[in-house]
């Protein structure tokens, strides 16, 4: 029996309903809120500041660090133990490799830009709406960019390629994988590619062939809601 | 065929796309991909000829020769104070840019500036790593005393002061207070009580309107 019909009804290219805002954090240099479903993620800016340890340093250009966190209540099963585990040190890291090759922080030798990424609310694909979030905040600081980064999951659930699964259809109980994918909007270079589950390399090019008109709708809500705060009266 | 895709004054955010073709040139905080030309920060679009450059709206302070700032002095060296820039690289004020009188060798440096005092300074040197020499010999530059310091977006800076000056002249006319600007974003206010919770409003008003036209007939409003 094929999956012919999505769990919350959505088209098999449908994203499920994006929110996004940027400033919403007074204290931080720039901050983001996006929400994709019931997946929300909140990023914070700080910097260029100094970096600890100072071991750490860079004499060459600043270094990108993220912090990217579940809260505890966030989940949908059990509480998750706050503070940092093995799974949000991966996604960190490579939430800050998606983001790097667009940010250029060659103007900030020896210093560091933090990005704390915390999701109060989440359903799958929270690495993607912690990129999209991040990129946002980052902009909003005004650190230089090339571009920006739009991220969204694609997957294969009973051999129907579907895009930005939610959990119902990444625990889905047949043959299911799941392909978190970040692109830069302008050359759709990928930054972030990763997968659990198995697909062939037929679908997986169908699949990124999506992803380019999927992280395209994500960009425009990026745009939207970074130009929201400069509206002129 | 060249084309322009964006307005003067149109916000923009990075790696948007301002012009296509090589009768345009790529000016600050732009880059040029093949032919086109594409914004490097979120900003405003200025247009002047063929030159394509983007006015910041946010970002980080960038320390500049002549540049005067206002510091916090959090470190006392051999030679100076170390002080904090508001940015992620600290300066050195060295002895003799800070005073003209002579100092003995054991004298105690806290008695002429102490740690967590803020100066009035300017930025003498800049090195590739970022290192910063400050010196507070010249006009208008002193330690710090009485009034508030407040801190803004350097970003924000130039709204602040206005064209020619004409935004920071209608704010000491208005509240009465003196008012200096560090190019840091840091600021020092000083007058009395009430002309100073006044000022302060204003400048965060500023601040907050930055991309706004007639800026200063709305401060004008807001101080009547």
């Amino acid at each position: 029996m094929a999956y012919t019909q999505r769990l919350d009804g959505r088209k098999i290219d449908e994203l499920r309903p994006m929110d996004a805002k940027a400033g919403v954090i007074p204290n931080a240099v720039g901050s983001a809120y996006f929400k994709i479903g019931n997946t929300l993620a909140y990023a914070a800016v700080y910097g260029p500041r100094e970096i600890f340890p100072r071991f750490l340093a860079n004499p060459k250009k600043g270094i990108l660090r993220c912090h990217y966190g579940m809260m505890p209540f966030s989940g949908a099963g059990e509480r998750v133990r706050p503070g940092g585990s093995r799974r949000s040190q991966e996604i960190s890291m490579v939430i800050a490799a998606a983001l790097e090759p667009v940010v250029d922080l060659s103007a900030f030798p020896n210093a560091v830009v933090d990005v704390y990424i915390d999701l109060p609310q989440t359903d799958a694909g929270t690495r993607c709406a912690a990129i999209c979030a991040a990129s946002i905040a980052l902009a909003d600081a005004g650190i230089p960019m090339r571009d920006m980064v739009s991220a969204v999951a694609m997957g294969q659930v009973d051999g129907t390629i579907v895009a930005d699964l939610n959990y119902g259809e990444e625990s889905y109980p047949a043959v299911v994988s799941d392909i978190p994918i970040a692109m830069i909007a302008n050359t759709k270079e990928i930054t972030l590619l990763q997968m659990d589950g198995e697909i062939t390399k037929k679908d997986l090019m169908a699949a990124l062939e999506m992803a380019k008109v999927a992280t395209q709708k994500i960009y425009e809500l990026q745009k939207k809601a970074l130009k929201e705060r400069f509206i002129r009266e | 065929m060249s084309e322009v895709f964006v307005a003067e004054r149109d916000v923009v955010i990075p790696g948007e796309k301002l012009a296509d073709g090589m009768d345009f040139l790529p000016g600050e905080n732009t880059y040029r991909d093949n032919s086109g030309i594409y914004s490097r920060v979120l900003g405003i679009v200025g247009l002047s000829g063929r030159v394509l450059k983007i006015t910041p709206l946010a970002g980080p302070y960038v320390p500049r020769i002549g540049d005067r700032i206002i510091a916090k002095v959090f470190d006392i060296t051999m030679s100076g104070w170390r002080v904090d820039t508001n940015t992620a690289y600290s300066a050195l004020l060295n002895v003799r840019d800070a005073t003209t009188r002579f100092i003995k060798k054991e004298e105690d440096l806290t008695q002429i500036i102490a740690i967590g005092e803020y100066v009035v300074v300017n930025i003498t040197n800049v090195t590739s790593q970022n290192l910063i020499d400050v010196s507070m010999r010249g006009p208008d530059l002193c330690k710090v005393e009485g009034g508030r310091i407040m801190s803004i977006n350097s970003m924000k800076v130039p709204r602040v002061i206005g064209k020619a000056g004409s935004m920071i002249q209608l704010l000491k006319e208005k509240t009465g207070c003196d008012i200096t600007v560090g190019q840091n974003g840091l600021i020092w206010v000083r007058g009395t009580a009430e002309g100073e919770y006044k000022a302060e409003r204003a400048i965060k008003f500023i601040e907050a309107k930055s991309h706004l036209d007639g800026l200063t007939e709305r401060v004008q409003a807001l101080l009547n």
